[in-house]
C-alpha cells in the first residue's frame, strides 16, 4: 500500500500535499573528490554528483487539510514527521508530488532562527520578521505585542547573546506567531520551553484556533493531539499509516508502540534466557550460595540462573486479564505470573518465590510461599504455578523478575535471576515506586473547572466507547 | 540575469536589513566601530609604504608618486574584494540555520557578504578622497565621475565569485582553505603594489604582461587608479570588456547557484 488517500470533505484545502516523496541523498567524501576532480577535467558537477545511499523519508504521501482545520502528525522519531513539516513549509523541495497551499504560511520549526547573537532583541525582531515575510511597518504595528507576549519588555535593547535560552524562544515564538499566518505549522517547539511557556503557546494557538486558522501540528504530546486536532495523522516509515479521528489514529500510533515495545522486551529477555542457561538447559550448578540480597539502589542487576537442579522452572509468563501471555501492561491492570515447573523426583521441601525489581534494582515486591506460610508436603511431576495479582499498582516503567525455587533454608534448586521483564506504561506521570489506592476529597470551598484523578482516563474511554 | 535582478529586488528589504545588522554587528563592542573599515588598509598600507620605501625602493614604477597614495587606491578595492569573497565562500555555512529553517532565498547570503563589504568600501572612500585632494591636487579632476561605473564592474564580478564559491563551499569545504592562498596569489597578480607599466616595462611581449591583462581584477583596480588617483580618462574598452565578462560570469554563476539550491538544506 503506497499512499491513502484521504476523503476530503473540504472543496479547497488550506494545504494539500498530493503523492510527496523524499529521498535523500549521501555522497561519500571520497566520492566527492573524485568528482570535483572529474569535474574539472571536464565532465558535469551536476550529473557527477550521484549519490551513494539513498534514504527514502518520505514515500509518497497525501493528505488535505481544509481551512479551520486543526491537524496532527504524529509518530515515532524517524518516521518522517518533521521532513513532511520542511516541507509543507517549503524549506525543504520534496523529490516528488507537490505542496499546494492556499493562504499565508508561518513555520514554527525552529524558533528565532536568523537571530543574531550581537545585536539586540529589538535589532532582531525587525530582522527575524521581514525574514518571516512581514513589511517593516507590520512589524511596527506588531513590535508592542511582540513584546509583551515574550515577556522582554526590559531586555528588548540588550543583545541577544545574552539573552537565557528561555528568553531566546520566547521571542522567536512571539514574532512567528504575531506573523498572523492563515497556516501555522508547528513542529515539536512545545517540547522546549517551560511549562508556563508551553501553556502560554498553547492557549496563543487556542485563539488561533477559534479565529478559524488553520494548524498543522507535530507533536510526541498525545494529549494534545486528543484534545487539540480535528483529524490526525500517523507517519510511520514515510507514509501515512493511518488518518482520520485523533482519538482513533492515537490509539492505532499507541497499540504500534506497544507491540514495539512488546517485541523489543521479547528480544531481550530471550538473550538473557539463552545467556543464563547451560549447554543441556539445566540450572548451573551452585557453588556459592545466593543470599537474599536486599538489592540496594544502583547495585549492578546482573541477570543469571543457578541451582542444584532437582526441581526446574521451565518458563515464566506474564498474562493479562485474557489470559494472553505479554510483556506490556498498563499500571492498574491484572496481570497473572505463571510458572512451568517439572521435578525431577519427588520432594518434600520446597518453596516457590518471585520479586519484581525496577530498573534501578530497587525491590519493589517480594515474597514466596514460605512467607505466606504454605508447608511443603510434596512436589511431583510437572505443572504450572500462578499468582494473580488483581491490580498491578506499579507506576510507569521497566520491571524485572526474579521467580525462584528453592528449599526453606534458602538453597536453591533453580533460581532465575532477571531474566524476565515487563514494561508498565501509565496515562498519568504518578512517581515514585507503587502506586498506593487512593482518593481525593475535597471541602466545598475547593472547586475545579475539570474534575481529575486516576480514575477519570477509564471514566473517559468508557463514555466514549 | 533579469530573474537574479529581479528575485534581488524582491528581496530588497531583506537584502538590506542584513547588510545593516551584518555591519552593526561587526562593529558591536569595538570602540573604533566603522572606523576599522578605514584602519584596516591604512595598516596594511603601513607595511606596503615601509618596504617600498626602505627596502625595494628600485620596484617602484613610474607614476605612482605619492607611492602611499597610489597604494591605498589599489588597496581599498582589493580588500573589498578579498574581503567579501572570505566570507561570501562561508555565507551559506554559517547562515544555515535561515536556509534550513525557514523559507529563505539563499542567494541572498552571498549578496549580503559582498554588499556590507562594499558599504565598507564606501566608508573608507571619502577619507582616500580627502587625502588625494590634500596630497595630489593637480590630478583631481571630472574624471573622478568615472568612479560609479567602476565600482558596479567591481560589484559584479564580486558577486560572480560570490555566488559561485558560497555554492562549492557547501559541497566542497576545502574551498575555504584554498580560497585564502588564491587570493593571495591573485593579490599579487593584480597591479595594487605595483602599476601595471611596471610589468610590462620589465617583460616586454612576456607572459606576465599577459597574464595581467587577462585578469579583469587589473581593469577594476586600473579603474581606479585612473579616475581617483591619476585623475585620467579611464580605459574603458577594457574596462567595457571586463563589464561584459563579469556579466556573462554573473549569469553562470547564478544558474550553477540555482542548479545547486536544491541540496543547500541537505548538505548544510
Amino acid at each position: 500500500m503506497k499512499n491513502s488517500v484521504p476523503v476530503s470533505t473540504v472543496e479547497r484545502p488550506a494545504i494539500r500535499v498530493s503523492d510527496v516523496t523524499k529521498r535523500y541523498r549521501r555522497i561519500a567524501q571520497s566520492h566527492r573528490f573524485l568528482t570535483l576532480k572529474s569535474a574539472f577535467v571536464g565532465g558535469n558537477l551536476f550529473k557527477l554528483l550521484r549519490p551513494d545511499e539513498v534514504f527514502t523519508a518520505l514515500d509518497g504521501v497525501s493528505l488535505e487539510v481544509g481551512h479551520g482545520e486543526t491537524f496532527g502528525v504524529i509518530g515515532a522519531n524517524g518516521a518522517g514527521k518533521s521532513t513532511l513539516m520542511k516541507i509543507v513549509a517549503g524549506t525543504t523541495k520534496p523529490t516528488d508530488g507537490c505542496v499546494a497551499l492556499d493562504g499565508k504560511i508561518s513555520a514554527l520549526i525552529e524558533l528565532g532562527a536568523g537571530f543574531h547573537p550581537e545585536i539586540s532583541g529589538r535589532e532582531n525582531v525587525y530582522i527575524n520578521g521581514i525574514m518571516l515575510g512581514l513589511s517593516r511597518r507590520e512589524i511596527e504595528e506588531r513590535f508592542e505585542d511582540i513584546v509583551a507576549f515574550a515577556e522582554l519588555e526590559e531586555f528588548i535593547d540588550t543583545p541577544v547573546k545574552n539573552y537565557s535560552s528561555g528568553m531566546y524562544m520566547r521571542l522567536g515564538f512571539s514574532v512567528a506567531i504575531h506573523v498572523d499566518p492563515d497556516i501555522l505549522v508547528i513542529d515539536e517547539v512545545l517540547a522546549v520551553g517551560d511549562e508556563a511557556f508551553v501553556h502560554k503557546c498553547l492557549d496563543k494557538i487556542g485563539e488561533f484556533k477559534r479565529r478559524g486558522k488553520t494548524i498543522l501540528l507535530v507533536t510526541h504530546g498525545m494529549e494534545t493531539v486528543r484534545q487539540l486536532c480535528d483529524r490526525a495523522a500517523w507517519i510511520n516509515h514515510g507514509a501515512v499509516a493511518a488518518l482520520g479521528d485523533p482519538v482513533r489514529v492515537v490509539d492505532q500510533y499507541l497499540d504500534w508502540v506497544a507491540k514495539q515495545e512488546e517485541s523489543e522486551i521479547m528480544r531481550a529477555e530471550r538473550d538473557r534466557i539463552a545467556a543464563a542457561a547451560t549447554g543441556d538447559g539445566t540450572p548451573a550448578d551452585v557453588t556459592e550460595i545466593p543470599r537474599q540480597t536486599d538489592a540496594s539502589v544502583d547495585a549492578p542487576y546482573e541477570s543469571g540462573r543457578w541451582g542444584s537442579g532437582e526441581v526446574q522452572i521451565d518458563e515464566a509468563r506474564f498474562l493479562d486479564a485474557d489470559n494472553t501471555a505479554g510483556h506490556v501492561f498498563s499500571t492498574g491492570d491484572e496481570m497473572t505470573i505463571e510458572l512451568v515447573y517439572r521435578a525431577m523426583k519427588s520432594v518434600k521441601d520446597f518453596v516457590f518465590g518471585i520479586g519484581i525489581f525496577n530498573a534501578n534494582g530497587v525491590s519493589c515486591y517480594g515474597t514466596n510461599t514460605d512467607i505466606e506460610r504454605y508447608r511443603p508436603a510434596e512436589l511431583v511431576g510437572s505443572g504450572t504455578i500462578r499468582i494473580r495479582i488483581p491490580a498491578i499498582n506499579l507506576v510507569a516503567g521497566t520491571y524485572y523478575l526474579d521467580v525462584a525455587v528453592h528449599r526453606r533454608d534458602g538453597n536453591p534448586y533453580d533460581y532465575h535471576r532477571g531474566l524476565y521483564s515487563f514494561r508498565l506504561n501509565s496515562e498519568i506521570g504518578d512517581v515514585g515506586v507503587a502506586r498506593l489506592p487512593h482518593a481525593w476529597e475535597f471541602d466545598d470551598g475547593v472547586r475545579w473547572d475539570v474534575l481529575g484523578g486516576i480514575d477519570r482516563r477509564a471514566a473517559v474511554s468508557d463514555n466514549d466507547g | 540575469m533579469w530573474h537574479a535582478t529581479r528575485r534581488l529586488w524582491q528581496h530588497r528589504v531583506l537584502v538590506y536589513t542584513l547588510v545593516v545588522r551584518e555591519l552593526k554587528a561587526r562593529y558591536r563592542g569595538s570602540m573604533l566601530g566603522f572606523l576599522w573599515s578605514f584602519i584596516n588598509p591604512l595598516m596594511l598600507l603601513g607595511v606596503y609604504t615601509f618596504v617600498f620605501t626602505y627596502v625595494l625602493i628600485p620596484m617602484r614604477g613610474e607614476g605612482t608618486d605619492p607611492f602611499a597614495l597610489y597604494l591605498f587606491c589599489g588597496l581599498l578595492p582589493w580588500t573589498w574584494f578579498s574581503g567579501a569573497l572570505a566570507e561570501a565562500a562561508n555565507s551559506l555555512l554559517t547562515g544555515g540555520s535561515l536556509i534550513k529553517k525557514i523559507i529563505f532565498p539563499a542567494e541572498v547570503l552571498p549578496m549580503v557578504s559582498v554588499l556590507s563589504n562594499g558599504v565598507n568600501f564606501l566608508l573608507g572612500l571619502p577619507v582616500y578622497l580627502a587625502f588625494w585632494i590634500i596630497f595630489k591636487p593637480q590630478s583631481v579632476s571630472l574624471h573622478v565621475l568615472w568612479l560609479p561605473a567602476v565600482f558596479l564592474v567591481q560589484m559584479l564580478f564580486t558577486l560572480a565569485f560570490a555566488l559561485f564559491l558560497s555554492a562549492l563551499t557547501v559541497h566542497y569545504r576545502d574551498v575555504r582553505d584554498l580560497l585564502g592562498n588564491i587570493l593571495t596569489l591573485w593579490f599579487f597578480g593584480s597591479p595594487v603594489i605595483y602599476p601595471l607599466s611596471l610589468a610590462e616595462q620589465n617583460d616586454p611581449g612576456g607572459w606576465a604582461p599577459l597574464v595581467l591583462q587577462l585578469n579583469p581584477m587589473t581593469h577594476i583596480i586600473e579603474g581606479y587608479h585612473a579616475a581617483i588617483f591619476a585623475g585620467e580618462m579611464i580605459h574603458w574598452r577594457r574596462l567595457g570588456l571586463t563589464a561584459v565578462l563579469s556579466g556573462v560570469l554573473f549569469i553562470a554563476a547564478y544558474s550553477f547557484f540555482d542548479r545547486l539550491r536544491d541540496s543547500f538544506t541537505e548538505e548544510i
